[in-house]
C-alpha cells in the first residue's frame, strides 16, 4: 500500500474559500452569494477583495438560489454559499426548477455536510444532499476529499458549464492530495493499485480508506483504493475495470445508504458486472450531537468498518 | 395556572442562575450559542415561572389543556433547555449532557430522543411559526382555549417561510397565537440592517393583519405587563405579535454590543469573569 504524506490538516472548507478567492482574480464572471454564513463559508476573502461581486442575501435560501439562476442570464457565474442542509433540501424546487430544468449555470458550494458537522447536532447533518442532488437531471455532484482537491475543484467547476452541486464539510482533515493537481470533473483518481477487493471512497472517507488500506496490507490484503471525487457523472469505466479485477467492491462515504455514493455503484454493477458490494454508510438514521470522532465511530463510519467491510466482501466472492 | 406563579424578584433570581447555566452549558463543549440565550432569558423565565399554564410531569406531547410554546430559532437551545429542566421537566443533572453523544440535550431542539417539553424539532430557521399556527389551530378545532407561544430570530425573519405563516395566519383569524420576535438587531454576519434590513416590522406586521405589541425583554418590571397586555389582546380576531427588543449577551458585559458571541463559546477564564457578573444570592449550579 502506497503511503501518503500530509503536512497538515486543514478544513476543505476552506478550500473553497480559497479556490473562490483565487477565481475572482481569474474569471470576472465569477460571483458569489452568501446566506448569513459568510465566515462559516470562508466566503469572507472574496466579499473583502470584490465587494461589488458579492451579494448577502440574509437568511433566505430559497431567495439566493432564484437570484442566482436569475444571475446568469447575461453571463455571470454564481457560486452559492451556506451549509448543505440549507444548500439542497430547503430549496430542492428552486434548484430543480430555476437551476436544474432550466439548464442554468449554478455552483452551489455546500459547507457542513454530513456528521463531521459535529455538535449542531441532526438538524444541520445533512445526509441526504448527495441523493436529492444526483436525481436531479443535468446535475453534476462532487464531494472532494481534502482542502487541495477542493480548492481545485471549485477552480474547475468555473469552467464546467452547468448546474453542480460542490459538497464540503468543516472539519480539518489531512491534507494529502498534491496542490498543483489538475482536477478532471468524472474522473476517478487511482491512490493505491491493488488486486483484492477495490474500495471506492468519497470525500472526507477516502483519508479513512487509504487507512484501511494500511491495515489490510498488514493482514496481506492487498486493497485498490480509488478517490470517486465525482459521484456524478460517475466514472463508469474506472470502476467497472478494478471490478472486473478484484471481483468485489467496497463503498465508503459520509452520507446516507440510500442515495448516496453506494447507491450509484450497486447500479452500475448490477447493470453491467454483478460483484459483491459491501457499503460504508449511515444506515437510515439521523445523526445526532457529538465530536466529529465520536460520531463516525458510532454510525459505522470509521477506518475500522472499512476494514471490516473489505473482509466481509472478500469472503463473498 | 402556571406551576410555579414566581414574584419579580424570585424570576430575578431564577433568570439569573439560568444564565449561570447557559455560559457553564456552551463552555463544557465549547461549542452552541450564548448570545441569543442570554438575550432571551428572561421571556423563557417569564413564560415558564409566570404566564404559561402547563403541566410539567408527565409531559404530554398534546398538551391539551395547557398552553403550549415552540422555540423557531433552536441555535438558543441552551436557555430553553435551563429553563425547562429548572421548571421540573427533567433533571438539572441532565444539563451537563448538552451537546454531547448520547444525550435528549441536542445542539438544536429535538424529539427524536423524547426530552419532556420539547415538541418539534428546531434549528433550521424560519419553520416555527407555521408549526405554532396549526398548532393554534388544533386547539381551536379541539375547543381548548388555551394559548399558543412562539419565539422568531429577528435574522431569521429573512426566511419567506415566515411570512407565508404571518399572512396565513392573519387570514384564518388565528388568534389564539401570541408570537414574539426577538430584535436584538444581531445575526451572523452583523447587525440585521446591515445584512438585510426588516426596516419598520411593527408596520409589516400590522399591514399583514397582526395585532402588534412592543416589549422590553431585559427588564422584568417592563416584560411582564407587556406580555400580560398580549395575553389580554388575544381571542380577538387577530394573531399577536411581541416585537421583543433584547441585548444579545444579556448579562455578561463583553458579550454585549456585537454579533460576536451569537454561536461562540467562552474559555475559562471568560467563563469565571460571567459567573461573576452572574451572581446569585445562593447558586444551585448543576
Ligand atoms: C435555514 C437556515 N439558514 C441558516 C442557518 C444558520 N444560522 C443559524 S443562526 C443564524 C442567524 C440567526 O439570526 P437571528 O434569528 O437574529 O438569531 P440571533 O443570532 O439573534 O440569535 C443563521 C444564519 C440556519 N440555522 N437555518
Ligand atoms: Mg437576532
Amino acid at each position: 500500500m502506497k503511503e501518503f504524506k500530509y503536512t497538515e490538516k486543514k478544513d476543505t472548507r476552506s478550500g473553497f474559500g480559497a479556490g473562490l478567492l483565487e477565481l475572482g482574480r481569474t474569471n470576472e464572471n465569477v460571483v458569489a452569494l452568501c446566506a448569513d454564513l459568510t465566515g462559516s463559508l470562508k466566503m469572507d476573502a472574496f466579499e473583502k477583495e470584490f465587494p461589488e461581486r458579492f451579494f448577502q442575501v440574509g437568511i433566505a435560501e430559497a431567495n439566493m438560489m432564484g437570484l442566482a439562476a436569475g444571475m446568469t442570464i447575461g453571463g455571470k457565474i454564481p457560486f452559492t454559499g451556506t451549509f448543505a442542509n440549507f444548500s439542497t433540501g430547503r430549496v430542492y424546487d428552486q434548484i430543480r426548477q430555476s437551476i436544474a430544468y432550466s439548464g442554468k449555470n449554478v455552483k452551489i458550494c455546500a459547507s457542513h455536510a454530513g456528521l463531521t458537522l459535529g455538535e449542531d447536532g441532526a438538524t444541520h447533518q445533512i445526509l441526504e444532499d448527495v441523493g436529492m442532488m444526483k436525481m436531479l437531471p443535468h446535475m453534476t455532484v462532487i464531494n472532494p476529499c481534502d482542502f487541495n482537491q477542493t480548492k481545485a475543484a471549485t477552480i474547475a467547476i468555473a469552467e464546467h458549464e452547468g448546474p453542480v452541486y460542490l459538497r464540503f464539510g468543516r472539519p480539518a482533515v489531512p491534507n494529502f492530495t498534491p496542490a498543483d493537481q489538475k482536477f478532471e470533473i468524472g474522473k476517478a483518481v487511482m491512490l493505491n493499485e491493488g488486486t483484492d477487493v477495490t474500495i471506492l471512497a468519497t470525500g472526507h472517507l477516502v483519508w479513512k480508506a487509504i487507512e484501511a488500506g494500511h491495515k489490510l496490507a498488514e493482514k496481506g490484503i492487498n486493497a485498490e483504493v480509488i478517490n470517486i471525487h465525482t459521484i456524478k457523472p460517475l466514472d463508469d469505466e474506472a470502476i467497472l475495470k478494478s471490478a472486473g479485477k478484484t471481483k468485489c467492491v467496497v463503498t465508503a462515504e459520509e452520507h446516507q445508504l440510500n442515495g448516496g455514493l453506494g447507491d450509484a455503484v450497486a447500479q452500475l454493477l448490477g447493470r453491467n458486472l454483478p460483484t459483491p458490494l459491501e457499503m460504508v454508510a449511515v444506515n437510515d438514521s439521523f445523526g445526532e450531537s457529538g465530536t466529529p470522532d465520536q460520531l463516525m465511530e458510532k454510525y459505522g463510519l470509521s477506518t475500522e468498518n472499512i476494514v471490516a467491510a473489505a473482509e466481509r466482501v472478500i469472503r463473498r466472492k | 395556572m402556571n406551576p410555579h406563579n414566581k414574584s419579580i424578584d424570585e424570576l430575578k433570581e431564577i433568570a439569573a442562575q439560568v444564565r449561570r447555566d447557559i455560559v457553564r452549558m456552551v463552555h463544557a463543549v465549547n461549542s452552541g450559542h450564548p448570545g441569543g440565550s442570554l438575550g432571551c432569558t428572561d421571556y423563557f423565565v417569564s413564560l415558564y415561572f409566570r404566564l404559561m399554564n402547563y403541566k410539567a410531569q408527565p409531559f404530554d406531547m398534546n398538551g391539551e389543556g395547557e398552553d403550549l410554546f415552540f422555540l423557531s430559532n433552536g441555535h438558543i437551545s441552551p436557555v430553553w433547555y435551563s429553563v425547562l429542566a429548572r421548571a421540573g421537566f427533567f433533571e438539572v443533572s441532565e444539563l451537563a449532557t448538552f451537546r454531547k453523544i448520547n444525550s435528549r440535550l441536542q445542539g438544536h431542539p429535538a424529539t427524536e430522543e423524547g426530552l419532556p417539553g420539547i415538541r418539534v424539532a428546531s434549528g433550521s430557521l424560519g419553520q416555527g411559526l407555521s408549526v405554532a399556527v396549526g398548532a393554534a389551530q388544533t386547539k381551536k378545532l379541539n375547543k381548548d382555549s388555551n394559548l399558543v407561544y412562539v419565539l422568531m430570530g429577528d435574522g431569521e425573519l429573512g426566511e419567506g417561510q415566515v411570512w407565508e405563516a404571518a399572512m396565513y395566519a392573519a387570514h384564518n383569524k388565528v388568534d389564539n397565537l401570541i408570537a414574539t420576535v426577538d430584535r436584538n438587531y444581531q445575526q451572523i454576519d452583523g447587525g440585521t440592517e446591515e445584512v438585510l434590513s426588516l426596516g419598520d416590522l411593527r408596520a409589516k406586521f400590522e399591514a399583514f393583519g397582526w395585532h402588534v405589541l412592543e416589549a422590553d425583554g431585559n427588564n422584568f418590571e417592563l416584560l411582564l405587563p407587556a406580555l400580560e397586555d398580549a395575553k389580554k389582546a388575544t381571542g380577538n380576531g387577530k394573531p399577536v405579535m411581541v416585537l421583543m427588543n433584547t441585548e444579545m449577551g444579556f448579562g455578561v458585559d463583553f458579550m454585549m454590543g456585537s454579533h460576536k458571541w451569537h454561536g461562540v463559546a467562552p474559555n475559562d477564564e471568560q467563563l469565571e469573569i460571567a459567573l461573576q457578573q452572574l451572581a446569585v444570592r445562593e447558586a444551585s449550579d448543576y
